[in-house]
C-alpha cells in the first residue's frame, strides 16, 4: 500500500482538488461581479475568457478534471467511510461534537454538483455550440445581454439561490478543513479559519446577489 | 433515581444483537455508570438471566478499558472522562439511556457491549515504539535537552489512553487521532525522530489495512476524546506522511 492508496494521500488529494476550486471560484466571481458593475468590462474579460487559448485549451480541461476529480473522489470516500461502520448506531449524537456542514459535505457536494449540471446546460454548452459547432462570427458584446436574460426565469434564479447556500455549508467546512488536510495547523490556522469562513459566506452571497440582481434589472427584449 | 436502560445484547460476534429494555430503580447519583451496570447486572443475575458483558479494568480513567456509546456519545454526554468516570447525576430521573458498543468494522463486537479493539494494538506495533539498547547502557532520557514547547506536545499526544472514542464518535470510525498520537508522541522528540520515516509509513499502512474510515476532519474526536487529544496532531501526521512518503 503506497501513498497512492492511502487514506492520507486521498485525503490530500481532496484537499488540493478542492482549493484549486475554491480559487477557480473566487476568479469566477470577480469577473461575474462586474456584471452589476461595470457591463462593458464583464464583456470584454468574458471575450477574452471565452477566446483566449490558453484559457480555453488548458486552463478549461484542467478545470473540468479538476471538478470530475473532486466529486469522484469524493463519491470514493463516502462509500469507503459508510463501509467502515457496517451497523449503524441506534442513537447518533452527531450535532453534539460537529457541524452539520463537515457531517454532510455529500449532501451538499451532490447539490453542487446538480447546480453544475444545470449551469453547463445554461451557459457552458451554449457557448461550446455557439462557437464551435455552429461555428457564429464573434461578438465580443453578446455577454452581458445573454447573461442577463438567464436570470429572468424565477426557477432558475431559485435554483441558483438554494444551489448557493449549500455552496455556504460546503466552503464552510470544506475551505478550512483542506488546510488541516495537507497539514497545515499552526498559530496562523485561527486567523485563517477565520478568512475561509468570511469567504464561505461572502462569495456565495455574493454570487446569489448577482443572480437576484439581474432578475430583478432585466434588460427589455 | 428510576431509569429505563436500551442495552445492546449480542450473544457473540457471530450472531445478530438486538436492543433490548431494562427497567432500573434505586440508582444513586453519586453512583458512576459502571457501578449502575454492576446494580443492572446483579438484578440480572439473581433472576437467572445473564448479565449485560462490557469492558472495564482501573475505573479511573487511565487504563481505557471501558468504552459504551451512550445516548449517542462515547463515553457519554459529559465531556474529558471516561464511561468510568461519568456520574449518574449527570442524568435525570424517568430518563431512558441508550447504551451501544462503539461501533466501527474495525473494533468487532466481541459479546454485548465489549468490542476487540485489538486493531490499535496492530497499529502500536507496526512503529508506535522506539528502539533503544536497555540492556543495562541506558541513556537517562533527560540527558538530551527537550525545548519544553515539545516536550508538553509530545507529553499531550502521550496521554492517549486508546480508549477508541475518536472512532466511534467520527461518522467514517477514523482512527486518524489515535494514530496520529502515537505518531505525535515521538515526532515531536529526538529520540523518535530516528524511525520516524518508516514509523508513519507503516503506522499509516496498518491503519488503512485495519479497516478504518477516512478523516473528513469533523472535530468530532477531539471533542469526544476523554483525554482532549487536539487535532492538531493529525495535521502533523499528515505532514509526517508526505514527508515521509517523499522521501521514499
Amino acid at each position: 500500500m503506497g501513498i497512492n492508496s492511502s487514506s492520507i494521500a486521498r485525503k490530500v488529494a481532496m484537499a488540493l482538488s478542492g482549493l484549486f476550486l475554491v480559487f477557480f471560484l473566487a476568479q469566477h466571481f470577480t469577473i461575474n461581479f462586474t456584471s452589476v458593475i461595470a457591463p462593458d468590462t464583464f464583456n470584454s474579460w468574458s471575450h477574452f475568457m471565452g477566446t483566449n487559448g490558453v484559457v480555453q485549451g488548458i486552463l478549461q480541461p484542467v478545470l473540468i478534471f479538476g471538478v470530475v476529480f473532486h466529486f469522484v473522489m469524493g463519491f470514493i470516500l463516502e462509500l469507503k467511510n459508510r463501509n467502515a461502520r457496517a451497523v449503524k448506531y441506534a442513537s447518533y449524537k452527531g450535532g453534539a461534537n460537529s457541524s452539520w456542514a463537515s457531517r454532510n459535505m455529500i449532501i451538499s457536494g451532490l447539490v453542487i454538483l446538480a447546480f453544475l449540471g444545470l449551469h453547463f446546460y445554461d451557459f457552458w454548452i451554449p457557448e461550446i455550440i455557439h462557437k464551435y459547432i455552429e461555428s457564429h462570427p464573434e461578438d465580443p458584446t453578446r455577454y452581458y445581454a445573454e447573461t442577463v436574460h438567464k436570470f429572468e426565469s424565477p426557477v432558475r434564479t431559485g435554483l441558483y439561490v438554494l444551489s448557493f447556500v449549500l455552496l455556504i455549508f460546503h466552503l464552510w467546512h470544506g475551505f478550512s478543513s483542506a488546510f488541516q488536510s495537507v497539514g497545515f495547523n499552526n498559530k496562523y490556522s485561527k486567523a485563517l479559519k477565520m478568512f475561509t469562513k468570511a469567504f464561505a459566506i461572502v462569495i456565495p452571497v455574493g454570487f446569489i446577489f448577482i443572480a437576484l440582481y439581474h432578475h430583478f434589472n432585466q434588460i427589455p427584449h | 433515581m428510576k431509569l429505563t436502560l436500551k442495552i445492546w445484547r449480542q450473544k457473540n460476534a457471530a450472531s445478530k444483537g438486538s436492543m433490548q429494555t431494562y427497567p432500573i430503580d434505586g440508582i444513586d447519583g453519586d453512583m458512576s455508570f459502571l457501578e449502575m451496570l454492576d446494580v443492572l447486572n446483579t438484578e440480572l443475575i439473581e433472576k437467572g438471566e445473564e448479565p449485560v458483558v462490557f469492558d472495564h479494568d482501573c475505573r479511573e480513567g487511565i487504563c481505557g478499558a471501558c468504552s459504551l456509546q451512550i445516548n449517542g456519545e462515547p463515553h457519554g454526554p459529559d465531556r474529558l472522562v471516561t464511561t468510568c468516570q461519568l456520574h449518574m447525576r449527570k442524568f435525570n430521573d424517568g430518563d431512558t439511556i441508550v447504551i451501544e458498543p462503539f461501533r466501527a468494522k474495525a473494533f468487532p463486537v466481541i459479546k454485548d457491549l465489549m468490542v476487540d479493539r485489538s486493531a490499535f494494538d496492530r497499529i502500536q506495533q507496526a512503529g508506535g515504539y522506539i528502539s533503544v539498547n536497555t540492556s543495562g547502557n541506558t541513556i537517562d532520557a533527560n540527558a538530551i535537552p527537550i525545548e519544553k514547547e515539545d516536550a508538553d506536545e509530545a507529553f499531550n499526544a502521550a496521554t492517549c489512553i486508546g480508549c477508541g472514542a475518536c472512532v466511534a464518535a467520527c461518522k467514517n470510525a477514523s482512527a486518524m487521532l489515535f494514530t496520529s498520537a502515537k505518531v505525535s508522541q515521538y515526532a515531536l522528540l529526538p529520540q523518535g525522530r530516528v524511525e520516524a520515516t518508516r514509523r508513519v509509513l507503516n503506522m499509516v499502512e496498518q491503519m488503512d489495512k485495519e479497516g478504518f474510515g477516512n478523516c473528513t476532519n469533523t472535530g468530532a474526536c477531539e471533542v469526544e476524546c476523554p483525554k482532549g487529544i487536539s487535532l492538531e496532531n493529525i495535521a502533523r501526521m499528515n505532514r509526517e506522511y508526505l514527508s515521509a512518503s517523499l522521501k521514499g
